[in-house]
């Protein structure tokens, strides 16, 4: 080995690259060739449709208004099950914060649905919620209803579904958040004279926001590729075409691959465009430690 | 802080939602496990009659043999697969700053960031490019795109918990890297492994979206012969959908026991610190 190459691996090792960086490229290797070349290829096939110009699937997209509305419909549908699921879990969290019995249970509870998964939720609520369905049976019975409300096979199907395995996702979020907070900040305020209103609106909810707001987007992003949900409880061709059906719809039913990754990639833009809104209004808030005590 | 004896308004609101909520979750569960046991189910409140014939029936229509053959198999592969490029990954990520390495981070955390559905498309489009998609490697290569930044990102804090002066104590009795991995840090890991390895299995018994797109019909895994099974109803007895279901739910259930002996309830849901207790 030459002085030179030996005085260039010196000058590298120092600036912190040397051979064991090598254990990096298997795991890089996978993720440029499975997400960051499909992803590059998807947007190259999207520009090259069968026929017109460059920009023609994304222009056909915009025009066509049964697939146009696809964004609002899943909007609606996942933004307002994304804000309950948070929204919900905060008061919760606030009163399951401390230790008490059963809290391991009740957890582990939570967790089940979300193992479950939504192909599974779906079925469940079909037998549930549908027209000879416990819950309708229930209302029935009791006269809080003349007829069986109808609750699947529309909106309200996917909604349910999306608040049973979104809401104990977020919640087990939040709560982690939660018990992250040093107890000693609202002791500390409560010797001050803060009453509870005071203690959770000036200490625990501003150090609790930027959590709230990272939850509020892994839910969302959950919440947003409402798949098997939407055609298994909605009304896929109705009110809940939400746009991973019509990309799916384009790339497989129609085989028109250029329209398929316009809708998919239109799909990855809208979410990452909500979700950097709320991480720009995070990054107003302060998000340093939430430890007390000498720091 | 005062404990109230009575408890407030503000309990009964916070317990009941708690009640409703798992109501409706026993509901959803029940209500499955009750067809799929009955025989016939019209306008009461349980089946006239209990059966277990649809097990039966369900176990032959469906092909659920090797439908669980191939879900163990991809599940075995995936999680394999992604522990052993995964864990190299982790250590360096945990261990050394280099040049890049924030960049690298954010690539590695960008697949978990997106609906699967979104990258999906473009992904089962190429996998098909390439003839590999309708197969169990398609599969398999589809379901690592999650799998590989999950284990990175469980794996990370159990990282960085092993003292680094150990491994500085054996480099200077002159052990390479691979000694180094193989003798020092792989014993100290076994418990993160275990973690990373079962979730990743976890998650891909669960994945629907990826393998829906890449599967062909001899590599259909339960959850996708399950929404299959669903989206054709009318075909089959309802009941016997049911069962299926219930069998999914079971393998998900003792999934999720096996789980819960080596990580914490909301380690499942992300990375999260244990709780101070």
């Amino acid at each position: 080995m030459s002085t030179a190459t030996v005085a260039v691996r010196h000058r590298l090792a120092e600036r912190g690259i040397d051979r064991q960086l090598l254990l990096l490229v298997p795991a890089t290797v996978f993720v440029v060739a499975l997400f960051i070349y499909p992803f590059a290829y998807g947007i190259a096939v999207s520009l090259q449709p069968a026929e017109g110009g460059m920009l023609a699937a994304y222009r056909s997209f915009f025009t066509d208004a049964y697939q146009r509305d696809t964004i609002m419909t899943t909007l609606v549908i996942a933004l307002p099950a994304a804000l309950l699921n948070v929204l919900a879990s905060v008061p919760i969290a606030y009163r399951m914060r401390g230790r008490f019995r059963g809290k391991r249970v009740l957890t582990t509870a939570l967790v089940v649905p979300i193992t479950l998964g939504t192909v599974l939720t779906a079925e469940g609520l079909l037998n549930f919620l549908g027209p000879a369905g416990w819950f309708n049976r229930f209302l029935t019975t009791t006269g809080l209803a003349d007829a069986p409300v109808r609750l699947t096979n529309n909106y309200w199907g996917v909604f349910f579904s999306l608040v049973i395995t979104g809401f104990p996702f977020a919640f087990l979020l939040v709560l982690s958040y939660l018990s992250g907070i040093d107890p000693s900040l609202e002791r500390a305020a409560a010797t001050l004279g803060a009453g509870w209103r005071q203690r959770f609106l000036r200490i625990t909810l501003p150090l609790l926001a930027p959590g709230l707001a990272t939850t509020f987007c892994l839910t969302f992003v959950l919440a947003f590729s409402v798949f098997p949900s939407a055609i298994l409880v909605g009304d896929p061709s109705g009110s809940t075409r939400v746009i991973s059906i019509a990309a799916y719809e384009a790339a497989y039913v129609r085989y028109d691959y250029a329209g398929g990754a316009a809708a998919a990639i239109i799909m990855g833009v809208v979410e990452l465009l909500v979700i950097s809104i709320v991480l720009g209004l995070r990054g107003l808030l302060y998000t340093g430690s939430t430890a007390g005590g000498k720091g | 802080m005062r404990r109230a004896i009575v408890a407030s308004p503000a309990a009964w609101l916070v317990w009941g939602a708690v009640t409703i909520f798992f109501v409706g979750l026993a509901g959803v569960i029940g209500s499955v496990v009750v067809n799929s046991f009955g025989l016939r189910w019209f306008d009461s409140w349980l089946p006239e009659a209990w059966t277990t014939q649809w097990y039966g029936q369900a176990w032959d229509e469906f092909d659920l043999l090797p439908v669980l053959t191939v879900t163990i198999l991809v599940c075995l592969l995936v999680a394999g697969i992604s522990v052993l490029v995964g864990v190299p990954a982790a250590y360096v990520l945990a261990r050394r700053s280099f040049p890049g390495g924030r960049l690298l981070y954010l690539l590695f955390l960008l697949p978990i960031l997106m609906p699967p559905i979104t990258y999906g498309i473009p992904l089962a489009t190429v996998l098909y490019k390439y003839g590999l998609a309708g197969h169990l490697s398609g599969v398999v290569l589809a379901n690592l795109v999650p799998s590989i930044p999950f284990v990175i990102l469980t794996m990370t804090p159990f990282i960085e918990q092993i003292d680094p002066t150990v491994e500085r104590a054996a480099r200077m009795c002159g052990a390479r890297t691979r000694h180094v991995f193989g003798r020092i840090l792989a014993p100290l890991l076994i418990p993160g492994i275990l973690a990373s390895t079962i979730l990743v299995v976890v998650r891909t018994v669960g994945m629907f979206e990826l393998t829906f797109l890449t599967a062909g019909p001899d590599s259909q895994t339960l959850v996708v012969a399950l929404f299959y099974s669903m989206s054709a109803a009318g075909i089959r007895a309802q009941q016997s959908v049911d069962a299926m279901a219930v069998i999914y739910c079971v393998m998900m259930l003792v999934l999720l026991v096996l789980a819960l002996r080596f990580v914490n309830p909301t380690q499942l849901v992300a990375r999260v610190k244990e709780d101070p207790e």
